[in-house]
């Protein structure tokens, strides 16, 4: 049958079609769709969110060395957090195969760098594959199961945002008949002593003799022989932008990324007049053909920073002289307001950022919807490094005395279950003096709307026991433990005030869930009172898309306010900066407090 | 030449329905019999931002993405987004735009400025404009999210896939309750399309 399938959702269908067991992730954009899929379509998998990458990656070892097939799924990032048990189980090897998916995100749509995950595999010396559309993405993944059983190693698929969110019609095959085979107890394979580490590596380096083998030989590397002077070798979605571009060129594409097919390279390269590497993010390629004494052209012409696009490649292809025009025409951007990413109406995040604001703390900060307080016009948020940084910042911070008023972390629900714990931890055992405000919206926001340990489901949708936030934090020694309504603007500042006056760490929990859980807040939207309102714009500077400037203007001339009854969610924080208080729920113009 | 496309450029902002819009038109394209490629980004970038969704289809598609200047037919949910992304399109190429006004905080304060009518700016810019008070039409109807349903049927009128097929990807599509409705809505689009480009000849 044929499918209009993302590019996730073909990486979940080739987990069904491989007979894959089980599939374990953390979300994280881009690749979340593929175990949502998984939950959703093909329910005879097991497929569990982990509260990180690190747990998914070593519940993926145990289902692997348990004998059967599994699926690992993370974003790029992700795998710095899974390092640890990837570069050790590159030398042990699989028993079921294994298969890691990491979704790289060139020009950082939703992350915090550009990393590029193909040195990875190469760190590790475990193969990877990178598909070029949807179809691949399919039948790569049944590919990675042959080659990781076949060579005893687990073999990574490597997408990007582009691969992963974009559609293409796929074929769809019947699953194969795989049995698993069952743990089978190998001290000297699986148990990473020294002693057993030692011969495990000599076996990681002649693995990768037999896969330079199999690279040269596998169609995975196929050379597309148009008759053309010109080669050009290319992977993953940098080679359909150069097919957009150059149809009729030679093509050495790439699906089989390491190691690289040198010899094959080598051959292509002496057999055309001039040979262009064309590879996203850095010269990974590049270096390597270099390093074997091959004489091509890449990033000369090609930039590392961010995605590449036809019209990148077309201009970096004139460049280079093969071709005589660009295609398509100039970048011509139309001058125009921005349209910046924004907190929801009635985010409970909101509030908190306004009471940091108003109290002119340090605010060290994590990965999730609330990072978005760094932008306009809250502009309330002083880090942002990766998952769980915000609690050990801050403790740095507060320790050499780095600000006076006060070192305030802010971390979600999903991020503080992730690696904020043992922050906080670090926080008690090493007495620090700083608060730790975990934003809990009681879902994973920013990815779209995840399960974790703290919902109270599972990926699968069964209901499970559900981690409470005040009794963990107590546990760890937190002393001062507090829930607050982020809707409650003056309560908020109060309770932060006291606690960051206060000795010793202190854990201040926001109680509101993410408006956009199936469950709405549902209350009544507000309106403004336009006699009342004086045009002071505290209401605007607070961030919320319901809140608009009126047509109508005050008699100095400036706007007032007008607010979306569709849009507003009725969380009452703009009444509460309302100074005239002219803004009243509707339906009942009575002034509120 | 064997991969060249046709080329469709989806705009709105973030909880418009921009990717229903691009999922019932791709679903027409392959029952037509076209391979078909889409794109589009999600994730932070979309919180209340823009959202673009590239649609090409031919005999044979390479990339997701439509060069710049290659649009044929740009669908705007909002007006000054079709602004914003009116340099993609080709030189004879066609703009269907929602007549719908979204002004972002950002340009209420004063330092940025959502333009004052942003469908004369288009027109200056392109022949075919064809601005559909699509909210209004898929009020009368009982739902504002058939503003989607309505700019597809408007741009049916530029694309030669069957009837039928529309009609097969909405069923398909739509939840069952909401087929009859969308139905409605698409042929009111396509109704509206044939009388502007009526007064425009």
């Amino acid at each position: 049958m044929r499918r209009f399938l993302s590019g996730n959702e073909a990486v979940a269908r080739g987990a069904y079609e491989a007979g894959v067991k089980l599939a374990v992730g953390y979300p994280g954009t881009p690749s979340t769709e593929i175990l949502e899929t998984l939950a959703e379509e093909y329910r005879s998998i097991y497929s569990e969110w982990s509260p990180n990458e690190k747990v998914a990656f070593e519940v993926g070892i145990g289902a692997s060395l348990g004998g059967a097939r599994a699926l690992v799924t993370m974003k790029h990032v992700g795998l710095n957090v899974a390092a640890d048990p990837f570069m050790t189980f590159a030398y042990t090897g699989v028993n079921g195969g294994f298969v890691l998916i990491s979704a790289d995100d060139p020009e950082m749509h939703s992350s915090q760098n550009e990393q590029d995950n193909r040195f990875y595999a190469k760190f590790a010396q475990i193969p990877f594959l990178e598909p070029s559309d949807s179809q691949e993405s399919k039948d790569f993944v049944l590919k990675a199961f042959e080659i990781s059983e076949k060579f005893d190693t687990p073999v990574m698929l490597r997408m990007t945002t582009r691969i992963s969110h974009s559609k293409g019609i796929i074929e769809e095959n019947e699953p194969v008949k795989i049995e698993s085979v069952g743990f089978k107890r190998d001290m000297q394979k699986y148990v990473m002593i020294p002693a057993n580490a030692k011969k495990r590596h000599l076996i990681v380096t002649q693995r990768l003799e037999k896969l330079q083998q199999y690279s040269e030989e596998t169609e995975l590397n196929v050379i597309e022989n148009n008759g053309s002077k010109i080669g050009i070798i290319s992977g993953g979605i940098a080679y359909q932008y150069a097919k957009d571009n150059l149809p009729d060129a030679d093509y050495l594409k790439i699906g089989f990324g390491f190691p690289l097919p040198i010899e094959k390279i080598r051959k292509f390269v002496s057999s055309h007049q001039k040979v262009l590497v064309i590879e996203e993010l850095e010269p990974y390629y590049e270096e390597i053909i270099h390093a074997a004494g091959i004489k091509i052209e890449g990033k000369k012409y090609f930039s590392r920073l961010g995605e590449l696009s036809p019209y990148k490649v077309a201009l970096g292809l004139k460049e280079a002289g093969l071709l005589d025009k660009t295609a398509g025409a100039q970048i011509a951007p139309a001058e125009l307001f921005p349209r910046p990413p924004i907190l929801c109406p009635g985010c409970p995040h909101r509030g908190a950022y306004m009471a940091l604001k108003k109290l002119g703390v340090a605010v060290t900060g994590d990965i999730g919807c609330y990072t978005l307080g760094v932008l306009p016009p809250l502009e309330y948020l002083d880090t942002c490094i990766c998952m769980g940084a915000s609690i050990g910042n801050a403790i740095g911070m507060e320790k050499v005395g780095g600000y006076q008023k006060g070192v305030v972390a802010v971390i979600g629900d999903s991020t503080f279950l992730h690696s904020g714990i043992t922050g906080l931890l670090d926080a008690v055992y090493n007495k620090s003096n700083i608060t730790v405000i975990i934003l809990d919206n009681r879902v994973t926001a920013m990815t779209g709307g995840q399960q974790h340990p703290a919902t109270g489901y599972t990926l699968m949708g069964e209901t499970t026991k559900r981690v409470n936030f005040i009794e963990l934090a107590k546990a760890l020694g937190v002393e001062s433990v507090h829930e607050v309504d982020p809707y409650d603007y003056q309560g908020l500042i109060k309770t932060i005030e006291g606690e960051i006056n206060r000795e010793g760490p202190s854990v201040i929990i926001t109680n509101r869930p993410c408006v956009l859980m199936p469950k709405r807040i549902g209350d009544r939207p507000y309106r403004v009172i336009a006699e009342d309102c004086n045009g002071c714009s505290a209401c605007f500077r607070i961030g919320c898309p319901a809140i608009a400037s009126s047509k109508e203007l005050t008699e100095h001339n400036r706007p007032k306010a007008i607010i979306d009854p569709v849009l507003c969610t009725g969380c009452s924080l703009c009444a509460q900066v309302c100074q005239p208080e002219a803004i009243v729920p509707t339906g009942e113009p009575v002034k509120v407090k | 030449m064997e991969n060249e496309t046709t080329n469709i450029l989806i705009v709105g902002v973030g909880g418009q329905g921009v990717l229903l819009a691009s999922e019932l038109l791709s679903e027409t394209a392959m029952r037509a019999g076209y391979n078909i490629k889409k794109s589009e980004v999600h994730g932070m970038s979309q919180r209340g931002g823009v959202v673009t969704s590239h649609i090409k289809f031919g005999k044979k598609v390479y990339s997701p993405i439509i060069p710049y200047g290659e649009v044929d037919i740009l669908i705007s949910f909002e007006q000054a987004e079709a602004l914003r992304a009116v340099d993609w399109l080709k030189k004879d190429g066609v703009v269907v735009t929602a007549k719908t006004r979204l002004v972002p905080p950002i340009a209420t304060g004063g330092k940025f400025h959502y333009p004052d009518d942003p469908i004369a700016d288009l027109k200056k810019k392109v022949k075919k404009v064809i601005a559909v008070d699509a909210e209004q039409i898929a009020l009368e109807l009982g739902d504002i999210r058939l503003v989607n349903t309505i700019l597809l049927g408007g741009i049916s009128t530029d694309l030669e896939f069957d009837h039928k097929l529309w009609e097969e990807a909405i069923r398909v599509r739509v939840k069952p309750k909401f087929v009859d409705v969308n139905l409605k809505a698409f042929a009111r689009g396509q109704e509206l399309a044939v009388a502007i480009k009526k007064a425009m000849a």
